[in-house]
């Protein structure tokens, strides 16, 4: 696919769809026969009806034989096209949110596997909008687009059949007029695009100052900004109104249109078939089964024109949906790799490189070389890239050059998985999943029981809110935590860490979130947690410092500095300002 | 929604032309069918063509007429519409900015967000379709009745029985998946909330190697969207070929009818022609109906919603100026003493009497029985654990809640005596969430004080320690900030919220936890400059660092909103265990030995 060739991504896109359809070709064959069945049946009846018509002519001129064969005809007809228009939908509904279905689980799948640097590359609302309103905007678009197209297409051609088989003049009339209808819908479509376009981008422009000014309420108050929050609105507020009024107005010009154009056709067809019918071409039922036609003839138009861009815009949404689900995957584990068991806990870097953007260089040529059961803390002004140490440690991204090793093996040569099982991971930003305390603590050990989560809680010293929770560990969770304080988040995601233990820590200390006296003894329980375990944390305080085996000191990306505490303040290096400040003043 | 009709007060005339020029329409559609008859009978039945053609011209003269109604009914409906939300609009944003931190605290500021954009437009659209359709639908499908009664009663009996039969389906039908439609909605939200929690915590996820279980969890709750999606479309599914099948079983009973009754010689055969049109008008108005309903009950519900926002009062009232409230003797006799103690109490410049708080909701208070004064240029270090009522405390300054019990003074007088603008003048506040705001540096110092001299924000942001990276921009101060200060990193964010504090040159400065992100040596200069300072500032320092409130002039160590002990920093670390304890833990005990 060449950069630009619209067209033919357009196709490849459709290609794509069509696979996710085939399997359920069985509904879609259905529901193509069952709407060719409904239009022409549902075209048929006019003619019956001005059948009908025709035996009823004037008074004691009515056939009455004929009219019953023909209603009954006509009640047959219309069974018939009700079931076959139920089948359609049903078929259309099944096809329509399967698909769905197995697109999500399909993304979702992906999303699992995707590499780190695409998930923090991306907003998450960006993601989370391709896969719940891409999709569904696909499946309306195309699905529905889909059967509208062709069901339009059908009353077109049988309705031209039909009339055709009655009278050419008249459906000429028809023919010629109805273009019409269809050059004021595209007109007016064209000219709403822009306006729509500009109301879109305005309100874009206000809901970002609403989320700003609303969103962070307690300041604007604070600095009594009220009145000029107030007017900034009000002069977008103003401009919206004024562009919407535009958009909403001209686009509902358009219904009225069509109906006018489709009015002329019916008062063509009145004029023209009345003189038919004078001159004796046509009967007066036919004349009555044109006008219906008539009626119906124009809707399909102005319909596919719909049709088509709604079309062309839920193939923008399948590509965009495309595009995550190939999306590259994170390297998968090498072949020959291996489960790494039990470490001691070894940790090596040897001339590692890394860095997330290729010309702009991070880590060079970092050697470290970590004994089982050390301490390394890594310390360094906010911002100084300490979490990239732990995207490599725990592999969620990998070196561009150099290696590193678990007790002498690459990592890259192991189970990703079984790497990650042997780190007990906490980080500052905590994460809980929704679901029921228990749920959060069991991460890693699912099998737990009871007594053990306790344990677990009470070592971290969680046990004692969790029991003064609702449900205790039962207790129900929203998204992200819910109402749990960030302390106490942080203590749960200690206390998921706690009930594993694996043989090497990553620790990212928590700045201010926990209370201090709380955070002394989760001290104390992290010092018994790190007994015999490699441990590796990003320190805030000065005591984790100090205790330390090795402390890394880190600026602006780079690890600048290397050494125990001793060493490092002799070196009077950067860690020493950093250290002294803190008694400085 | 009753309430919000005021917004609709300056459009009158839009709001009653509307509905009338689509009745306008409506009419000259409902008139169509006629003319169709009298060609029939009197044009073709009489060979007549010039008839014929007149009859023509009047269909055309019909199509435009009803071309002009409803352009114009549709221009009225969206002026109506339009100018209804966006009064609608302003009055909610300047309620909602009304409202103080208590009631921002229980609404929560996603709601609030909603009401304004979603909820409003929905709102808006329910207001233009009601406009343009409430109306027109009705009075089409009876229009249609009436006029089978003028061409022949005993067939517009079936008109009588077809209509409601139609509705209860159409309606029956719609009301019964509606409340389905709406679980739909919750497990398209479950299915949305597992994709962003997946994604949010693809770390967590990873370490503990919990891919397959989220991969099974998201299947299982997508596989259950899909089934009542299933279910609610086969349901729904059903209205078109019901309501077809009763349609059309209408017209096979109007055309008996229509048959016995040509043969009798009642009716004419066009007029049969002009009551099967009258049936079909019936369907497709129903059917549009139906949908605005849709429409009208979900522009409702959001209007409903938007009420309850209204209906929120501020419960926190303020003194309307300062002439009003307090002049000094004009108070009543009674207070003289009192307005003599406040002026000897102004030596000091913030008290706390005895204060208590009690947020709303909360089931124990967060401040009891606070009780301290501050002197006028005095640090004062607040210290202890989260949840000990540090923020709370600095909250009451500025008025951002009320004392339950107790009182808060500033210079003197009680903080509910003043002014909201004088009393957010005299106290720069700091908050811990470092927020700026769209635009450039430059405008979001300038929200400190609206006429700052390029001297003075400079000034503010040498003090916070901000100058050197400012300087490094492009533009310097006018150099742009991105949404919520995205393009800037947590310590240059802090550093400026901190400068745009100190433009307002604020007698009394408050930095709540608002140096957490700066190193120990910035944090360090920053408290240095800001004791450097002209004039006579006094500052509340909030941190969990006592690094940060060591040299202060008092500190106030809180124990679960109470007062544990008040002191400087020698005092408290030989008296106070509370403080004994977080300071050890943070420089260890041998090196202060």
């Amino acid at each position: 696919m060449a950069a630009g060739e619209g067209k033919g991504s357009q196709k490849a896109t459709l290609l794509k769809v069509l696979h996710y359809i085939r399997k359920y070709w069985i509904y879609l064959a259905l529901s193509i026969v069952m709407a060719a069945v409904t239009v022409t049946l549902t075209l048929y009846l006019p003619i019956l009806t001005g059948k009908v018509i025709d035996l009823i002519l004037d008074k004691g001129m009515v056939d009455f034989a004929g009219v019953f064969q023909i209603l009954q005809k006509m009640a047959v007809v219309i069974a018939v096209t009700a079931a076959a228009q139920w089948i359609m939908n049903v078929c259309n509904n099944k096809m329509a949110y399967r698909i769905v279905q197995d697109i999500r689980n399909e993304a979702f799948r992906k999303i699992e596997i995707l590499p780190l640097k695409y998930i923090d590359g991306h907003s998450y609302g960006e993601v989370v909008s391709r896969v719940i309103a891409d999709v569904d905007q696909f499946s309306d678009g195309l699905l529905m687009g889909f059967t509208q197209f062709f069901t339009g297409v059908i009353t077109i051609l049988g309705t031209l059949g039909f009339m055709l088989s009655v009278n050419v003049a008249i459906t000429g009339v028809v023919v010629l007029i109805t273009p019409l209808s269809f050059l004021v819908a595209a007109f007016i479509a064209k000219k709403t695009y822009t306006m729509f376009h500009v109301q879109s981008q305005t309100r874009g422009e206000q809901t970002a100052l609403i989320e700003e000014m609303i969103g962070n309420q307690k300041v604007v108050q604070a600095f009594s900004h009220e009145d000029e929050a107030l007017e900034e609105f009000d002069e977008i507020n103003d401009r919206l109104g004024e562009c919407s009024l535009k958009a909403i107005f001209y686009s509902s010009i358009a219904n009225p249109s069509t109906r006018f154009v489709n009015n002329l056709v019916y008062a063509g067809v009145a004029v023209t078939g009345a003189v038919y019918a004078i001159k004796g071409g046509i009967s007066v039922g036919q004349l009555s089964c044109f006008l219906t036609y008539a009626n119906q003839y124009t809707k399909p138009f102005n319909e596919i024109s719909g049709v088509v861009t709604e079309l062309q815009n839920a193939l923008a949404c399948a590509a965009r949906i495309f595009e995550l689900i190939e999306e590259e995957p994170q390297v998968p584990d090498c072949e020959g790799a291996v489960v790494l068991g039990n470490v001691e806990g070894r940790v090596d870097l040897q001339h590692v490189d890394f860095s997330y953007v290729p010309d702009k260089k991070l880590i060079t040529d970092f050697n470290l070389s970590v004994r089982a059961g050390q301490r390394v803390a890594i310390v360094g002004p906010t911002g100084c890239g300490k979490t990239t140490v732990i995207n490599l440690l725990m592999r969620f991204y990998d070196v561009q050059s150099g290696r590193i090793c678990v007790d002498d093996r690459d990592i890259r040569d192991v189970i990703r998985s079984s790497l990650r099982d042997n780190y007990g991971m906490v980080l500052q930003e905590t994460w809980l999943k929704s679901g029921t305390i228990r749920d959060n603590i069991v991460m890693g050990k699912p099998e737990a029981t009871q007594e053990e989560i306790v344990a677990a809680a009470k070592a971290s010293h969680a046990h004692s809110f969790i029991k003064r929770l609702p449900q205790g560990y039962d207790t129900v969770i929203g998204e992200d935590g819910g109402s749990l304080s960030q302390g106490q988040k942080q203590l749960l995601c200690i206390t998921r860490v706690m009930l594993c233990l694996p043989p090497m820590l990553i620790l990212d200390e928590a700045t201010s979130s926990i209370d201090t006296r709380t955070e002394i003894r989760i001290q104390k329980a992290f010092a018994t947690m790190m007994q015999g375990r490699t441990s590796f944390i990003v320190a805030h305080r000065l005591s984790t410092i100090r205790e330390a085996d090795v402390i890394l000191v880190m600026k602006d990306g780079n690890i600048i500095e290397q050494g125990n505490h001793e060493t490092l303040l002799a070196q009077n290096g950067f860690y020493a300002t950093l250290y002294q400040s803190q008694f400085a003043v | 929604m009753k309430k919000l009709l005021v917004y609709l007060k300056d459009y009158k005339k839009e709001t009653v032309l509307a509905p009338l020029f689509k009745m306008l329409e409506a009419t000259f559609e409902l008139f169509v069918p006629l003319v169709m008859a009298a060609i029939i009978d009197q044009g073709i039945g009489g060979g007549n063509i010039p008839y014929v053609l007149r009859m023509g011209g009047l269909l055309i003269a019909l199509g435009v007429i009803g071309l002009v109604c409803s352009i114009t009914a549709q221009y009225y409906a969206a002026k109506a519409a339009v100018g209804f939300s966006t009064k609608l609009k302003h009055a909610l944003f300047e309620h909602i900015q009304g409202l103080s931190f208590t009631e921002i605290d229980t609404l929560g500021t996603s709601t609030m967000i909603t009401r304004m954009t979603s909820d409003v437009n929905q709102a808006q659209n329910g207001v233009n379709m009601v406009l343009r359709l409430f109306l027109r639908s009705p009075f089409i499908v009876f229009g249609a009745m009436i006029m089978a009664f003028t061409i022949d009663v005993k067939a517009a009996f079936i008109f009588v029985v077809t209509i409601p039969l139609l509705s209860v389906v159409v309606f029956g039908i719609m009301m019964l998946t509606m409340p389905m439609y709406k679980k739909v909605q919750a497990g398209l939200d479950s299915v949305l909330g597992a994709t962003r929690e997946n994604l949010t915590g693809a770390r967590v996820i990873r370490a503990f190697n919990k891919e397959q279980e989220e991969i099974d969890a998201f299947e299982e709750k997508n596989s259950a969207l899909a089934h009542m999606q299933l279910f609610v479309g086969k349901l729904s599914a059903l209205t078109n070929p019901v309501t077809y099948i009763i349609i059309n079983a209408a017209t096979i009973i109007l055309l008996y009818t229509g048959a016995v009754r040509v043969d009798e010689g009642t009716i004419t055969q066009g007029q049969v022609v002009a009551l099967v049109n009258y049936m079909s008008q019936i369907l497709i108005e129903l059917v549009k109906l139906a949908n605005l309903i849709i429409t009208i009950t979900k522009a409702l519900a959001c209007a409903n919603r938007i009420q309850g926002v209204f209906e929120i009062e501020s419960s926190m009232e303020w003194a309307q100026k300062l002439t009003d409230t307090v002049q000094p003797g004009s108070g009543m006799p009674a207070e003289d003493g009192k307005a003599t103690a406040r002026q000897q109490a102004a030596d000091y410049i913030v008290e706390f009497d005895h204060v208590h708080l009690k947020y709303a909701g909360a089931g124990a208070e967060s401040l009891s029985d606070l009780d301290f004064r501050v002197k006028k240029g005095e640090t004062v270090g607040i210290i202890g654990g989260t949840g000990s009522g540090k923020s709370s405390l600095v909250h009451m300054i500025p008025r951002f809640y009320d004392a339950t019990q107790g009182c808060v003074r500033v210079e003197g007088r009680d903080v509910r005596e003043y002014t909201m603008e004088e009393l957010r003048q005299k106290v720069g506040i700091v908050p811990q969430k470092a927020v700026l705001f769209q635009g450039t540096i430059r405008d979001n110092l300038l929200w400190g004080k609206q006429d700052a001299t390029e001297e003075e924000l400079w000034q503010a942001v040498e003090t916070a320690q901000a100058k050197e990276f400012v300087e490094q921009k492009e533009g310097k101060l006018d150099a742009p900030v991105a949404q919520s200060g995205r393009n800037l990193s947590g310590g240059q964010r802090q550093r400026l919220t901190i400068a745009r504090a100190l433009v307002g040159r604020p007698d009394i400065l408050i930095l709540d936890d608002s140096a957490s992100a700066l190193d120990y040596a910035t944090d360090a200069a920053l408290r240095q400059s800001i004791r450097n300072m002209e004039g006579d500032m006094t500052v509340f320092i909030v941190s969990q660092r006592a690094s940060s409130i060591r040299h202060a002039d008092q500190i106030i160590v809180l124990e679960d909103g109470e007062v544990a002990d008040i002191g400087t920093h020698d005092e408290l670390l030989a008296r106070c265990s509370v403080y004994q304890e977080i300071y050890y833990s943070q420089y260890s005990k041998e090196k202060e030995a």
